[in-house]
């Protein structure tokens, strides 16, 4: 016995070493993983904030505008609408460079400010007409192109043929700087204005508010739906082959490419039902069918860890298969559903595909106001102006996606939120 | 280990077993003679020795089997238990106790695999009738089960729980009132008294326990089915269960399956002995345990099964 004993001793600690090693191995490669993930993440992070942190700064310049009756009512009334604003503009920057002659020059000269400046004006003498007559010091955003030299995104040093700013406009920018008419500002419009085929005017708002908008639709669908389909599958459908077939395509449905929701969408929402295309409620509709599956799989997995005792205890105090259900199974289950709901939330904000085959894609210049105003989403704004050729589009397309994502680090943490509060550890 | 040792009976034809199992008259205790072994062969299976029948009867199970798909679980069990009596379900492990105990207030209903055949009557009423809610059966015939399983829910709404969804209730003072007696009556109460309001699993193992049989008590039943009630228990918290048992055992029918053979004598007038999914053996527990009439009983009693 104690011979044996011995010998079953002396196999162990010989074969210790071996043991050791391996941990370690599987140690190191586990390190590694999460290292490549880690540098991958950080990589992608770096590049987006290094491209895309300038968009939320604007160059603007300041102006000192002569609201002259003569150009903006010559018939002695004032229309808003048809008043020459952009006279005013043009004015103002001769007056600052009166050297500048020829039309070719001065037409390079009016497009150092961006085309903003007369919806400013304008909109500064709707909002108080006494302006008119009065000289007016206001700084309006410069053209993309001269925002791109200040951020350095054009470099001047290369052949004036090659980038798209003039020597004689890059000479002017330097003389506004030096007499401190130019100037960065953060770049409001990125959050107030929609979309707009002028770099420097083009915000995110729309986007914004259209995906905001399919979320709470999806959310207001897919949520209720998902949770009653997942208690009705798990506590009151009987096992048989339908319930196993719905279960496995239920499975499948997860795993559809999303694109073929946006196919059905088109042909069942717009087409069958003539809803209004390009709407915030089609998106959301679509996207609800796409997150069903997703969210009806995670609250059947929450039920299941509900533990059976719970159910017993109540089930043999008298308590009715209902009153199971929702006295002790859902609030059980409720921050499992939840989790599962925002996955489900975060990866219906990131889908592009499903939108482009319901007209989400259009260019869409007025922020959605409803559900049923035409609208994009932040995914596709990212894609649309990822395809656009002007170079301030690039800093715009990352901060797009700077946004996307800020937006879904705020969901997942309202995930983990809500989950930390209602999974009372008892 | 206890699990093949059942299966390897099983397998093993009647005319071997007669053999092996076969102990010579010597090394039995006094009053047992030889001819009840080749007696046990014939018997099990066939029909239960000792008293199924009792006095007062309250629950009467006739011919009952329970089969779960194709395990025949419950073999033909008949047997009454009255109205006012502790009764001990004994036997090796998986020879069917907590089957039985569960078709006495139809917990079987809820495993799909589960058929109960027999008939199965409460103070004269079929339980399994078409006109009997299973809801409303569970109110009168409460059960505590093995693990303590109170709700993740404050003491109070543990307790409160049964009496507010069969609105035993009609206001708030009322509801505490029953609330506080059950407590009392388990024995809890001077021990949580100050924090109702904490979560009841929060409370240790013993005390959960006694939670859950006040949550019982609270709605009312008549009958009060216990599964092994003390068997995550240190011997404190048993001892303090066994005493609530005797209290308890005055208002209720007490069902209790235990694998402790000195609970089933301390707390049980009568002792049933399963095998296999049959009934071998009932009678009163003093008779049981000092002079059992079946042989397979007496060898589980004993130590040799189990
Ligand atoms: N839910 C179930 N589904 C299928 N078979 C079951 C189920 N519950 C029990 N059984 C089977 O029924 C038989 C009796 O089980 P039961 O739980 O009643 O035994 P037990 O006497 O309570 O055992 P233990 O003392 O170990 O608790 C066993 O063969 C078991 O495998
Ligand atoms: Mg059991």
């Amino acid at each position: 016995m104690t011979a044996s004993r011995k010998k079953s001793r002396e196999i162990v600690e010989a074969g210790l070493a071996r043991r050791r090693r391996k941990e370690a191995t599987f140690r190191a490669t586990g390190m590694l993983a999460t290292a490549v993930g880690v540098i991958f993440l950080g990589v992608f992070f770096a590049t987006l904030i290094v491209q895309g942190a300038s968009a939320f700064k604007q160059t603007f310049i300041k102006l000192d505008v002569v609201m002259s009756e003569s150009v903006l009512a010559p018939d002695g009334e004032l229309d808003l609408a048809y008043a020459d604003f952009d006279g005013l503009v043009r004015n103002a920057l001769r007056r600052d460079f009166p050297n500048v002659s020829g039309r070719g020059e001065r037409r390079e000269l009016y497009r150092l400010v961006s085309v903003a400046a007369g919806y400013e004006l304008r909109d500064l003498v709707a909002g108080d007409p006494s302006l008119l007559g009065s000289t007016v010091e206001i700084w309006v955003p410069a053209a993309s192109n001269v925002d791109m030299l200040i951020k350095g995104n054009i470099d001047p040093s290369i052949d004036e043929s090659l980038r798209p700013i003039s020597d004689a406009q890059v000479a002017w920018v330097e003389s506004l700087q030096r007499s401190d008419r130019l100037e960065t500002r953060f770049n409001t419009a990125l959050f107030t204005n929609g979309d707009s085929r002028e770099p420097e005017l083009a915000g995110i708002r729309g986007a914004l508010m259209g995906s905001f908008y399919m979320l709470i639709v999806t959310v207001a669908l897919a949520f209720p739906i998902g949770v009653a389909a997942a208690i009705y599958l798990e506590e009151f459908a009987p096992r048989s082959r339908w319930s196993d077939l719905i279960e496995v395509n239920i499975n499948n449905l997860a795993a559809v490419p999303s694109i073929v929701f946006g196919l059905l969408g088109l042909a069942v929402f717009i087409n069958w039902m003539a809803l209004p295309r390009s709407a915030p409620l089609v998106g959301g509709l679509v996207l609800s069918l796409l997150t069903l599956p997703v969210i009806i799989i995670a609250s059947r997995a929450a039920i299941q860890s509900v533990p059976p005792s719970i159910r017993e205890a109540a089930l043999g105090l008298g308590a009715s298969k209902m009153q199971v259900v929702f006295h002790h199974v859902l609030p059980l289950a409720l921050p499992g559903m939840l989790t599962g709901t925002i996955i489900g939330m975060s990866r219906a904000l990131g889908e592009s595909a499903p939108l482009l085959m319901i007209g989400m894609v259009a260019f869409i210049v007025d922020v959605p106001g409803s559900f049923t105003d035409p609208a994009t989403a932040l995914p596709v704004q990212v894609y649309l102006w990822a395809d656009s050729p002007e170079r301030a589009f690039a800093e715009r397309t990352s901060a797009a996606i700077i946004v996307l994502l800020g937006f879904l680090l705020m969901m997942n943490l309202a995930a983990v939120i809500i989950r930390k509060r209602m999974e009372r550890k008892w | 280990m206890t699990e093949t040792k059942i299966t390897e009976e099983e397998a093993v034809p009647e005319a071997r077993r007669v053999e092996t199992d076969g102990v010579p008259a010597a090394q039995k205790p006094n009053g047992v003679a030889a001819h009840t072994v080749v007696e046990r062969v014939a018997e099990l299976g066939e029909k239960t020795v000792g008293e199924v029948r009792c006095d007062n009867p309250f629950i009467v199970t006739e011919n009952v089997d329970v089969y779960y798909g194709d395990n025949h679980a419950i073999q033909n069990v008949t047997l009454e238990i009255g109205k006012s009596e502790v009764i001990a379900l004994i036997g090796p492990s998986g020879c069917g106790k907590s089957t039985y105990l569960r078709c006495l207030n139809r917990m079987n209903d809820s495993i799909e695999s589960a058929r109960v055949t027999g008939t199965i009557t409460l103070d004269r009423q079929d339980i399994y009738g078409s006109d009997l809610d299973p809801v409303a059966l569970r109110a009168r015939v409460g059960m505590v089960f093995q693990k303590p399983n109170p709700f993740p829910k404050s003491i109070y709404d543990n307790v409160a729980y049964g009496p507010r969804i069969h609105g035993l209730a009609s206001d708030r003072a009322e509801l505490d009132e029953i609330v506080h007696t059950s407590l009392d009556r388990a024995g809890l109460l001077k021990e949580v008294k100050d924090r109702m309001d904490e979560p009841g699993t929060g409370l240790s193992g013993g005390q959960q326990q006694r939670l859950c049989i006040a949550r019982t008590i609270a709605v009312n039943p008549e009958v009060i089915l216990m599964d092994e009630p003390c068997s995550a228990l240190d011997p404190i918290a048993t001892a303090r269960i066994e005493d609530l048992i005797d209290e308890l055992s005055r208002d209720y029918a007490i069902v209790i399956v235990t694998h402790s053979m000195q609970q089933a004598a301390r707390v049980s007038q009568r002792v049933a002995y399963f095998h296999l999914g049959r009934l071998v053996e009932v009678d009163e527990t003093n008779r049981i345990f000092t002079n059992p009439q079946h042989k397979l009983t007496e060898d589980y009693i004993t130590g040799r099964i189990g």
